[in-house]
């Protein structure tokens, strides 16, 4: 049984006729709050399992449970406490920015000033108060995702699903969303989904990564990078690669450049060497795209032996 | 229930109000298309057939905002997600539906408004008859919007939504004889127009006026027909329709 302040997912499953699976008996437990983001390539699974947390979409067996609430079967109790933006959601055209915030907490329940009111608070707050009354289809796209965000943000939801929200977005609106989530995530639980592995690695208190439907790795940044057996990563140019005498992975990278995975210290005392050299690198802690890489190709060795 | 009520609001604000607030041209938009039948069949009968005319129009907007739920309903759920939002949220399923139901009616409000205006000058009945055609419009309406909604659940993109409702419109309400008396069209071609509801729906409708005499039975027919039809699309419409995607 979950309580209230965790997400539960039980052996969950979802296929679509004969097809395969497009979630595999994924199980995971994670408190309700903070920013949980789940990462994966295209087709991995990512919008299915937010769709079934959600309350859109039927699994075909497993439950999920927040805060003690089925999916399933206290759906109607569920969709009290949580707010969804989905992947290819979009702010209706014909409509402004202050009409679609305040349609939606009519939907919720909200009253017609009410609505109008807090509405304009919430465009206030994420920088479109000047922007309240034009027509949605004359916003730049970032203004578009921040009018949906706005949306939930003005909604008394708990619970917020944000299906790949800055998926298209220049990087200077992508900045702003995430300033924008990070405040929301201080006061709720944010299910966000993208694959952006930059993203999830600035916004996220824990990561799920999703391969195939099958949750692979769940922790915090941490707690992932723990995965790999060494927790620094160094890259220099393939020609200096014979200074690099270490313990550790060697790897060539696309662009030609060598990349080590190895101890701290060994990272340390090669660093020296390498500046005694004079020779350029980088030396950083593992990244959250090491340790995706890292898993996925675990993944397809340990599947392959399946 | 002011809860409901919000919602209820909600799809009409968004379907229709806002549409029309934010974009005037609409206003005479949705007036072209019933009007333009309407004059057109009038010049054509030297004004002889302007009350079946006047009548006919009153069965294509009704019949019209019905399939135009269908498009309306497929483009804000594929094209804009807006369905999802709204089932994650504590919206209720009948609100929504029946908010954007109504939206469609109060779209077709300007047509409306100068069609009633029109049946008061040239169809002159009793309030008995004028009961018996507010019906029969109304059961036209809810055929309409249970075809509309039963497409729009199977409709998966806005190009294959408004190519249904053309043609839902064009089957239902252009071919048949809404807009003049059956007789009109010769044997045995006829009996292909007893295929779409819209016939039966005119026959008493023009009967009530006074416009063309059917016998009682013919009448009688037409009313089962009507009721069973309403009945077996309401009834399909509501069973396959789904709030949450299995």
């Amino acid at each position: 049984m979950s309580s209230a302040g965790e997400l539960v997912c039980d052996d969950l499953t979802k296929s679509y006729g004969t097809k395969k699976l497009a979630l595999d008996s994924v199980s995971f437990t994670v408190p309700t709050k903070g920013i949980f983001t789940l990462i994966g390539r295209n087709g991995a699974g990512k919008s299915t399992l937010t769709r079934i947390l959600a309350t859109l979409l039927e699994p075909t067996s497993g439950s999920a449970r927040i805060d003690g609430l089925d999916v399933m079967t206290d759906a109607r109790r569920l969709r009290q406490k949580i707010a969804v933006v989905p992947q290819e959601g979009r702010a209706v055209a014909w409509i402004s920015p202050v009409q679609t915030v305040s349609t939606y907490l009519l939907w919720r329940g909200y009253g017609y000033g009410e609505s109008r009111r807090k509405a304009l608070e919430a465009l206030s707050s994420v920088g479109l108060e000047n922007q309240a009354n034009r027509l949605n289809r004359t916003l730049s796209g970032g203004m578009k995702r921040k009018v949906l965000v706005a949306m939930v943000l003005a909604s008394e939801a708990d619970v917020i699903f944000l299906d790949e929200p800055s998926t298209g977005l220049d990087p200077i609106s992508r900045r702003e969303l995430w300033d924008l989530l990070v405040a929301l995530g201080k006061e709720r639980f944010v299910f966000l989904t993208t694959h952006y592995l930059e993203e999830a690695e600035q916004l996220s208190d824990r990561i799920g990564i999703l391969e195939d439907g099958r949750l692979l790795s769940i922790g915090t940044l941490n707690e992932l990078r723990g995965e790999m057996n060494y927790g620094f990563s160094l890259v220099l140019p393939r020609e200096n690669a014979a200074l690099a005498q270490f313990v550790g992975e060697k790897y060539t990278r696309r662009d030609g450049m060598i990349q080590i995975f190895t101890t701290e210290d060994q990272a340390l005392a090669l660093a020296k060497r390498l500046a005694d050299e004079r020779v350029r690198f980088s030396l950083n802690p593992v990244t959250l795209d090491d340790v995706f890489n890292f898993v996925i190709a675990r993944e397809k060795v340990e599947g392959g032996a399946r | 229930m002011r809860g409901a009520l919000s919602q209820f609001l909600a799809s009409i604000l968004i379907n229709s109000i806002y549409a029309m607030k934010n974009y005037p041209v609409i206003l005479i938009n949705t007036v072209l298309s019933p009007l333009s039948f309407l004059i057109l069949i009038t010049l054509a009968s030297g004004g002889s057939l302007i009350g079946e005319a006047v009548e006919g129009s009153l069965i294509m907007t009704m019949f019209s905002s019905g399939t135009s739920l269908q498009g309306d309903l497929s483009h804000l759920k594929n094209d804009y997600h807006l369905q999802d939002m709204v089932v994650g949220s504590p919206a209720r399923a009948g609100a929504y539906v029946a908010g954007m139901t109504i939206s469609e009616l109060i779209y077709s409000s300007p047509a409306l408004v100068i069609l009633s205006v029109l049946f008061y000058f040239y169809v002159h009945v009793t309030p008995l008859q004028l009961a018996t055609i507010v019906a029969v419009m109304l059961l036209m309406f809810l055929t309409s919007v249970s075809i509309g909604f039963l497409l729009a659940t199977v409709s998966s993109d806005i190009v294959e939504s408004f190519a249904y409702t053309r043609l839902l419109s064009t089957l239902f309400s252009t071919i048949p004889p809404v807009y003049y008396p059956i007789t009109y069209i010769p044997l045995p071609w006829r009996y292909l127009a007893y295929l779409s509801p819209t016939t039966y729906a005119s026959e008493i409708a023009q009967n009530a006026a006074g416009l063309v005499r059917q016998t009682s039975t013919n009448i009688d027919v037409a009313w089962l027909v009507l009721l069973a039809v309403t009945a077996v699309f309401f009834y399909i419409s509501l069973t396959k329709a789904r709030w949450r995607e299995k």
